[in-house]
Formats: structure tokens, sequence, C-alpha cells
């Protein structure tokens, strides 16, 4: 075990050097001034122009830059935006809501998800299994702004339950309605994902041994079906709250949440490479080490993986 | 007697189109396309998915035949005016006729979805089966090639190759911004085609008329496009189904963030981008579009579901 984490970990770094790398090129390596609009009207004074091409280590090749950066990212310093603002702050101040955000989404998605999942798994064909069929279709083809806008007009604009935007501090209950847009997509694929896990392992011989060894149906279900059942959900939540908080610009934009998606989306508007760069790295590592969390707790839920 | 189709068909005798169609009688073994279609023939979602995806096909190719005014018609007199006879969906802040422009819009959008999915696939099925044929260390390079892309999240990652290649006040051509569109929504989605390309590869690579068509000599080209190719595109397909319904969404998605196609194409995208600063007054600006992308994405998503279905003989 421990020698597969260690390699999987060594995988890691050529793939976490390289998606960093690719997003610090096509932000720093844009064809044009990085001065231009910094400073108004008029062109930028030259002890600033010094000042910040040192900052930034411009005149460096574009490995030797990203690699400085890097440097300075791993000692905990995520540098300075144009106008001077810390952006570790930055982060700090709006990661908290993004992460409560994805955390909420995930939470809404696998409590619905695997409800109707395990729900028409168990019952098999017939109205409620077309119902649930359809509906996650349909959530599948909903783009996410579209979901959100929707809600928020309903809601907010005709019956006046939420507020159309989310407040400074978003609290959780503020949250549960873009949550639950966020999450709405992956709340389709787990439906679907857990039904056909229940209706494959319905047949499985460890099932039907439970049931002839006279446990309780709640047993049957609750313990051996749903713990063999769950395992591909698991990775596809682990996976997903990865995915979320990279995903969530939009549900972001539509409810006016100051998370990390607004940051990075402004960041990449006013051409700010350094709070761009800083948020994508921390988004790509979230994603790597969740894929790896995942793919460990395989061993932890069934035990016919083994790593060794 | 080795042959799996066989079986499939056997399964399958007695029932009430066998006996219509001497064509296909119990002597001649069906394909698995084959059966797949006499699966598909006979589902409803299968059925209305054909329908509405033929429809929209229709729309893009000859849109005149269900607008009568041109998508840049505009009376200015009727802005933000709603649903009525005169105009179905209603008139946008700038007068044009929502109705007119959601059907011109088609064409763009299609073909964006189409060439992305194109792109998408081609590149993914061409290193997918690269890496599943030659496997050691071009299948680990190339894996970890695709997780590098696969580990940029999907919208960042397109805003930040759109905004690049475009500054915002830039004022790019047509063509390359919608070149720029489906590079994007290409660059970031082929490693899913990719590992589905390459499982497929690695199972079929195992079977044995592959491992005979070695044995006789076939050299590499052969053993692909002849033995392998043909046994791996299923799985590909319907990838590519679903994926061209989630290129159209994803159009809509970036043209959203006012970073997609603008103006002056007409797209389902770009009516989407021109009323995200309305929409809080003038709903049907959005909703139409919006409702003719989710209605398309839906079609497709429901074929490559059928398909996969009917393809997959465990599940019938």
């Amino acid at each position: 075990m421990g020698r597969y984490i260690l390699r999987r970990l060594l995988q890691l770094i050529p793939v976490f050097i390289g998606s960093t790398f690719l997003i610090y090129a096509l932000v720093w390596a844009l064809p044009g001034d990085p001065f231009a609009g910094k400073c108004g009207q008029r062109a930028c004074p030259q002890p600033y122009v010094d000042m910040m091409t040192a900052k930034y280590n411009l005149n460096d090749s574009l490995v030797v830059q990203y690699f400085k950066y890097l440097g300075n990212l791993f000692s905990g310093d995520f540098g300075e935006t144009f106008s001077g603002n810390s952006i570790g702050q930055m982060v700090a101040d709006a990661a908290p809501i993004t992460i409560r955000l994805a955390v909420i989404a995930v939470i809404i998605e696998a409590v619905i998800g695997i409800g109707a999942g395990i729900l028409t798994g168990l019952r098999g064909k017939g109205f409620l299994d077309n119902l649930v069929l359809v509906s996650t279709l349909f959530l599948i083809s909903l783009p996410v702004f579209v979901t959100g806008i929707v809600l928020q007009l309903v809601l907010a604009g005709q019956w006046g339950i939420i507020n159309p935007s989310v407040s400074a501090d978003a609290t959780v209950g503020e949250l549960i309605v873009p949550g639950f847009v966020l999450g709405s997509l992956s709340m389709a694929y787990i439906a679907r994902l857990t039904r056909a896990s229940i209706s494959e392992n319905r047949r499985a011989d460890f099932v039907r041994t439970a049931i002839a060894k006279g446990q309780p149906n709640r047993r049957v279900v609750g313990v051996h079906l749903l713990r063999a059942s769950v395992i591909p959900v698991i990775t596809f939540l682990g996976t997903d709250l990865g995915a979320l908080m990279g995903g969530a610009i939009v549900t972001e934009g539509v409810f006016n949440i100051n998370g990390l998606g607004g940051l990075v989306f402004r960041g990449i508007q006013e051409k700010d490479g350094a709070t761009v760069t800083g948020i994508v790295v921390l988004l790509v590592i979230v994603y790597l080490l969740m894929s790896l969390v995942v793919d460990l707790m395989y061993a932890v839920l069934d035990p016919r993986i083994r790593y060794d | 007697m080795t042959d799996p189709n066989a079986a499939g068909g056997l399964s399958h005798v007695g029932e009430p189109g066998e006996a219509k169609n001497p064509a296909d009688g119990p002597h001649k073994p069906r394909s698995l396309w084959g059966d797949a279609w006499r699966e598909l023939r006979r589902k409803p979602l299968f059925i209305l998915s054909g329908v509405i995806i033929v429809l929209v096909v229709v729309i893009a190719i000859a849109p005149d035949l269900f607008s009568s005014r041109p998508a840049g018609f505009s009376d200015l007199n009727h802005a933000n005016e709603g649903p009525s006879a005169d105009a179905w969906f209603g008139y946008d802040n700038q007068g044009y006729d929502v109705y007119a422009r959601t059907i011109h819009g088609t064409r763009a959008s299609l073909l964006v979805g189409l060439f992305a999915t194109l792109l998408t696939v081609l590149i993914g099925s061409l290193v997918g089966i690269i890496a599943g044929y030659y496997g050691r260390w071009v299948d680990s390079l190339l894996s970890r090639f695709g997780d590098i892309f696969a580990g940029l999240p999907f919208v960042l990652g397109a805003i930040v190759i759109l905004t690049t290649f475009n500054a915002p006040d830039s004022n790019p051509s047509e063509f390359r911004i919608i070149a720029q569109v489906v590079g994007s929504i290409a660059v970031l989605t082929w490693p899913v085609a990719m590992r589905i390309m390459r499982s497929a590869t690695l199972v079929a690579k195992q079977l044995d008329y592959v491992k005979a068509a070695r044995g006789l000599g076939a050299n590499t080209f052969r053993i692909v496009f002849r033995h392998l190719l043909p046994n791996t595109i299923a799985p590909v397909l319907v990838y590519a189904t679903i994926a061209l319904g989630a290129a159209i969404g994803a159009e809509a998605t970036l043209a959203y963030l006012g970073i997609g196609i603008r103006s002056p194409v007409v797209s389902w995208g770009v009516e989407i981008s021109d009323a995200r600063d309305y929409f809080q007054n003038v709903p049907h600006m959005l909703l139409f579009p919006a409702g003719f992308v989710t209605i398309t994405v839906l079609a497709f998503v429901m074929l490559g579901d059928a398909v996969r279905q009917a393809l997959d003989p465990k599940a019938r």
C-alpha cells in the first residue's frame, strides 16, 4: 500500500507541472505589453515598469519564471496583484465560500442522487424508474447557467423565496439553491450510476447468501448491497468535489457569490496573471489529490482490491 | 460457432419482426450493429430523439423554411415585447425577432458542436489507440499527457485559452473566433475520448483473432484498421453522440460568460450572450434560445443513451 501511494504521488508530479505550466504559459506569454492600460490613460512610469518586471521576473525566460513562481508558491507566497493586494489574503477570503458551496453541492447530489438510484434500482422497471430516467436525462442536458437563471427568476423574482444574490458572508442557508444548481448535473450522473450498480449487484451471490441466512431485508440492502454498490459512486463524488470547485465559476456568477470562481474570472478580465495562476494551481492540486484519495478509498471499501 | 453475435441473434428467434423479414433468417447471424438497430427501432426514446435531431438538422440546412424573416430583421418599435402571434418568441432589446434569430442561429451552433466533437474524437481516438496498442512507456507517457489536460477544470481552461488569444477589447474575425471555441472545447475534452479508446483497445488487443492476424504477419496498419478499429469504435461513437450535445451546451455556457462566439455570427450562444445583461427584465430573450439548446442537447444525450443500451448485450 505504501509503495502504491508513493508511486501514485510520483506520477502526480509531471501531471501537476504540466497542467500548471500550461496555464502559466497561456497567462504570462500573452502577446503584447503586460503594462498596457495598467496605469490609467498614460504610459506607466519607468520605475514602476522596472519594479514590476523585477517582481514578476519578466526578464527571465518563461521556464525560469515558472519555476521561480512555483518556488514562491510552495513557500506559501502567492504573490501580489498588479495593484499590490496580497493574493494569499484574497484566496483565504474567497476559498471558504467556494469550499462551502462545493460541499453543499456534493451533499445535495449525494443525498438526492443516491436516494433516487436506490429507489429505482430496487424497484426495477416501472413508472418511477421511467420518471427518474427522463428527469436525469433532462438534468444532464440543461446547461448549468440555465438552471441557475431559471431558478433565480422563479424563486427570487416570481415567488420571492430567496434573494437573487448571495450576501458577502454566504451562509449555508443562502447557498442551498446555488449548491443545488451546481450539483444538478452530477446528481443525475449519481442517480444513474447508483441505479446501474444496485440492479447489477442485486442478483450477486453475496446478496443471495445474505437473504438465505435470514438477514432482515433492511440489513441486506443497507449493509450488503449498498456497501458494494456505493464504490463507483464514492469515486465519482470524490473527483466531483475537485471538479466542482473549478466549475463553480458559472454558478458563482449567476448568484453573485464572492468565491474563487469570481476572483479568477475578474483576474482574467483584468489580465492579472498572478491571481489566475495562483488559483488555478490551487484547484489543480485539489483535483489531483482528490483523485488520489478516491483511488485509495477503493481499497478500503472493496476488500477484493489490493494494491501490492 | 465461436461468433458471439450468433448467440445474440438466436435469443431473438420467435419475435414478431423475425418471421416477416426473410433477409435476416436464423441462418444469417446479424452483426452487433444489426442487432442494435433492431433493438433501437422499438424504443420510444430513440424515435423521439431521432425526430428532434432530424428536425434540428433540417432547420440548420434550410432556416428559411421555418422563418420568413431574416436573422437581421429588426423593428425597434417592438423592442422588448413579449411573445405574440406576430413574433412567436417576442422581440429582444434591439428589436430583433427572437424566433427568427433562434432559427437562423441553429446552423452555427450545430456546426460548432459537430466540429468540436469531430476534433475531440479524432485526437482522442488516435492517441488512445496508439497508447493502447503499443502499451508500456508509450502508454504511460500518453496517458499522463492526457491527464495534464483532464486536470484543468473545463470552464476555467476555456476562459484562459479564449481570453489569451483574444484580448477582451479586440475584434477578432468570425472564422477565427469560431475556430478558437471549437479548438478550446476539443483541447480540454479529448482525454475522455482517449481513455475510452485506450481501454477498448486494451481489451480488443488480447482477442484471439488479433493475435492470429499478428501471427500471420499482418502489419500494424492492417491490424489497427482492419481488426482493432471495428471493435473499438462502438463505445467511442456512443461517447461522440453525447459529446456532441455537451459541446453545444459548452458553446452556450462560454457565450453566457461573454467569451464565446460573438456577433455578427448568429448562434444560440450569441443570443444568450446578448441577453446576459437584460434577462432579468426581458426573460424571453434568454429562455427561448436556452430552451433550444436544452432540447437539442437532450436529443443527442437520449440518442447516445439508447445506442449504448442497444450495443450492450448485458442490458438486453
